[in-house]
């Protein structure tokens, strides 16, 4: 597997030192373009509009008067250079343009050109620069190699938000009809068949019928994985790999156990089959809102009385953070409840109430650390306090296994590394990209095995998980090294 | 009245004024511009006690510079925390009497002016000798802070080198106030600090230093944490989606 691909997989250095830079070592023409059919249904022009430029320059102004953030953003650099070091995608591919600044000024040199006094009088002293299709083609190259992550906002000093910037370009490049395949064309199948996986109705409920039959023959105990159950306490909103993916599939098994034991009745939404939402990472406002109101559809035509949602990073940034905003007022729900609550939330409150059976021995032959998903990490919260989102999955661990270490501090909590596939870069097109940017975690993951005798890492992410699955090998690991929080508990779990 | 005297008191006016309405312009667009949805870099606070602490931490100390890089962090709170000194110590020129503070501060303000100036120099040497920070710097990235340190040594040079006549100067500075022009102490060294100061006012709103009132706007920092208690509804979202088609309800869809 390695030795078939024609690009250099990174060493793993035993002291991550900051890279020298290596101009357009990932210069390319970017991941697969969406094409006409499905553009048009997200409301996007099928492909590159005739006056791309006009169109460009224009939906630019209208962002730059709708967000703030992008305003702010693009006014304030000073150029620093703390964010420098900071993006996994420079630190594994030394291309300059991967250093957030560097990204961010792709679109400063247009917004500057076009929109500020210093760009149009004095272009070459403020680096401006027309809107070429040279531009163009860096802007969808390069703004697809951003996950979104948000690391680097942390360091920067005015709070720069890189994931803001690329989310501004990707949402300009799909309104002239450059839009990126993989997100597009799932969001279109989110549309057409409820989730990202395209899995109809009859298929996921035949799934859900076969599970239900594995925990019976695993655990001789009837665990129900109910779909579409009307007056049920719970609506469970999940990724929808967790219905067929390893490893996600065992968290899935994991938050039904854990159901069954506290005894509050729950569902899946055939309607709102799936947690994911690409609106985010496409920045589509539109698009975003439209997805979040799935929920609130299948939340009322269930007539449930809480949302929780199951593991997936992005997807909870956006439940999280935007969903009361996209699709609330939440009104109709019990108020005794955080609406939405993430799975390890649901947990935690069981574990701290004694109302979960867990033997931690189950889990004894695994020495386990933890994935920070970034967008858990840095744009969302768990519990009540700053930083829940770090203490309740960890303690959601440690109730389920006795052997448990951290990776190094500066891979953790706010600091952590992307998996390397967030954001809508999860796709075969962007391998080469996705094993790069993965070197930072990889490191920090090879410190505790060499230290500790690591031998998982779990996550809460369907994305991570997915992509350390295909990465891992890469760098000498086995692919069953990533686990999901909830496939510990089911270990754990005594039912 | 020397040309001169006019000369400067005219674009004193002219720079001041392109100043203040330049960075009003800019808090009135950054004020007036909504932010849509919640990004705060989390962990964020819970209440906007929380969120006036973390500015004044980002501001005053440079909190998330410092977890970043130790050198820039150091000759950046080298450089700001001196111009302020310097600032202030200049406020003697612009009253009368002065007041007892700035008297207080005035050896502190005076030597300020070699920190700054120490400062400047370390940031200038890591814009060149840092590969990576060359990479990302512009022209205008190395003449601001060239201009920093010509006001910075000028500024040095009338004070311990090329003694300006002060008491003339406070003349003139004041008569600007008051409009009752006073003759400029004509003196090659003042002149070149005044010019440099007048086209450092005259470039704040249109270049990046505006990052001094950027910082205040960033919603990743001055955001609080609350997205699941409340609502965060921008109003071209509430006008595009929300007045002709209401989210459906209990009462509409049951």
């Amino acid at each position: 597997m390695a030795s078939n691909v024609e690009f250099k997989i990174p060493a793993l250095r035993p002291y991550p030192e900051i890279p020298a830079l290596q101009p357009d070592a990932m210069q390319s023409k970017g991941p697969f373009v969406a094409k006409p059919v499905m553009q048009t249904p997200l409301g996007f022009p099928g492909e590159l509009v005739e006056n791309w430029q006009e169109k460009a320059i224009e939906k630019m102004g209208e962002l730059l008067k709708k967000y703030r953030s992008l305003q702010v953003y693009l006014d304030s650099c000073v150029k620093c250079g703390a964010c420098t070091d900071k993006c996994h995608y420079f630190i594994g591919t030394q291309d300059p343009k991967n250093m957030p600044v560097a990204r961010q000024d792709l679109l400063r040199q247009v917004y500057r050109r076009y929109m500020t006094l210093s760009g149009k009088v004095v272009p070459k002293w403020v680096g401006a620069k027309d809107l070429t299709r040279e531009v163009l083609d860096d802007w969808y190259n390069y703004y697809h190699q951003c996950s979104q992550c948000r690391r680097c906002s942390v360091f920067c000093p005015y709070g720069i938000d890189t994931a803001e910037i690329s989310m501004a370009a990707r949402e300009i490049m799909d309104c002239i009809g450059l839009g990126q395949k993989y997100c597009n064309e799932i969001i279109g199948k989110v549309y057409k068949i409820g989730n990202n996986l395209g899995l109809p109705e009859p298929a996921l409920a035949d799934t859900l019928n076969g599970l239900e039959e594995d925990v019976k023959l695993d655990t001789g105990v009837d665990v129900k994985f109910p779909l579409d159950q009307e007056g049920v306490e719970v609506l469970l909103v999940t990724p929808s790999a967790d219905f067929f993916a390893e490893p996600h599939i065992d968290g899935l098994i994991g938050y039904a156990k854990v159901f069954h034991q506290a005894g509050i009745s729950w569902t899946l939404s055939s309607y709102a089959s799936e947690a994911g939402n690409f609106g985010m990472f496409i920045g589509s406002y539109d698009n975003m809102r439209r997805i979040s109101q799935r929920i609130r559809k299948a939340a009322l035509d269930l007539k449930v009385k809480r949302i929780v949602f199951g593991e997936c990073g992005h997807a909870w940034r956006v439940a999280y953070s935007f969903l009361n905003t996209l699709a609330g007022p939440f009104d109709f729900l019990d108020p005794k409840y955080p609406v939405p609550q993430h799975i390890c939330e649901f947990t935690y409150d069981l574990i701290q109430r004694k109302a979960l059976r867990l033997d931690k021995t189950a889990n004894d032959q695994r020495r386990v650390t933890f994935h920070d998903s970034c967008n858990v990490a840095r744009a969302s919260r768990m519990g009540t306090i700053p930083g829940g989102q770090f203490i309740i999955p960890r303690a959601v661990i440690k109730a389920s296994c006795n052997h448990y270490y951290d990776m190094p501090a500066d891979t953790i909590h706010d600091q952590t590394f992307c998996c390397g596939g967030g954001g809508g870069l999860l796709t075969d097109d962007l391998i080469e990209l996705r094993i790069k940017g993965a070197l930072p975690r990889m490191e920090a993951l090879k410190y505790v095995i060499d230290h500790h005798g690591v031998t998982h890492m779990a996550a809460i992410c369907a994305i991570c998980k997915s992509q350390f699955t295909k990465v891992l090998p890469y760098y000498g690991f086995e692919m069953d090294k990533i686990v999901s929080v909830h496939q510990l508990v089911s270990n754990a779990i005594v039912l | 009245m020397g040309f001169l005297t006019s000369f400067f008191a005219v674009w004193f006016y002219i720079a001041t004024l392109i100043l203040i309405g330049g960075v009003a312009y800019k808090i009135y667009t950054y004020a007036t511009t909504p932010s849509p949805l919640k990004i705060p870099t989390m962990p964020a606070p819970l209440n906007s006690t929380g969120v006036a602490l973390r500015l004044g931490t980002e501001v005053g100390l440079f909190a998330s510079l410092f977890r970043s890089n130790k050198w820039i962090w150091l000759f950046g709170i080298i450089f700001h925390v001196a111009l302020l000194l310097v600032i202030l110590r200049h406020i003697r020129y612009f009253i009368d009497p002065v007041w007892t503070w700035v008297v207080l501060i005035q050896p502190f303000g005076k030597y300020a002016g070699f920190a700054m100036v120490v400062g400047l120099l370390g940031l200038l040497a890591r814009r060149i000798i840092v590969e990576r920070i060359r990479y990302i710097s512009q022209p205008s990235d190395y003449l601001i802070l060239i201009l920093l340190l010509i006001i910075g040594a000028s500024g040095l040079m009338t004070t311990f080198l090329a003694h300006t006549d002060v008491v003339q100067f406070k003349a003139f500075t004041l008569g600007l106030l008051t409009f009752n022009w006073q003759p400029l102490p004509i003196d090659r060294t003042l002149l070149v600090h005044l010019t440099a100061v007048n086209l450092l006012m005259m470039i704040f709103p249109f270049s990046k230093l505006i990052h001094a009132i950027g910082i205040f706007f960033s919603p990743t920092r001055n955001q609080v944490d609350n997205s699941r208690e409340k609502r965060h509804l921008a109003p071209w979202a509430k006008a595009q989606f929300e007045s002709t088609h209401p989210s459906p309800s209990p009462q509409t869809t049951n």
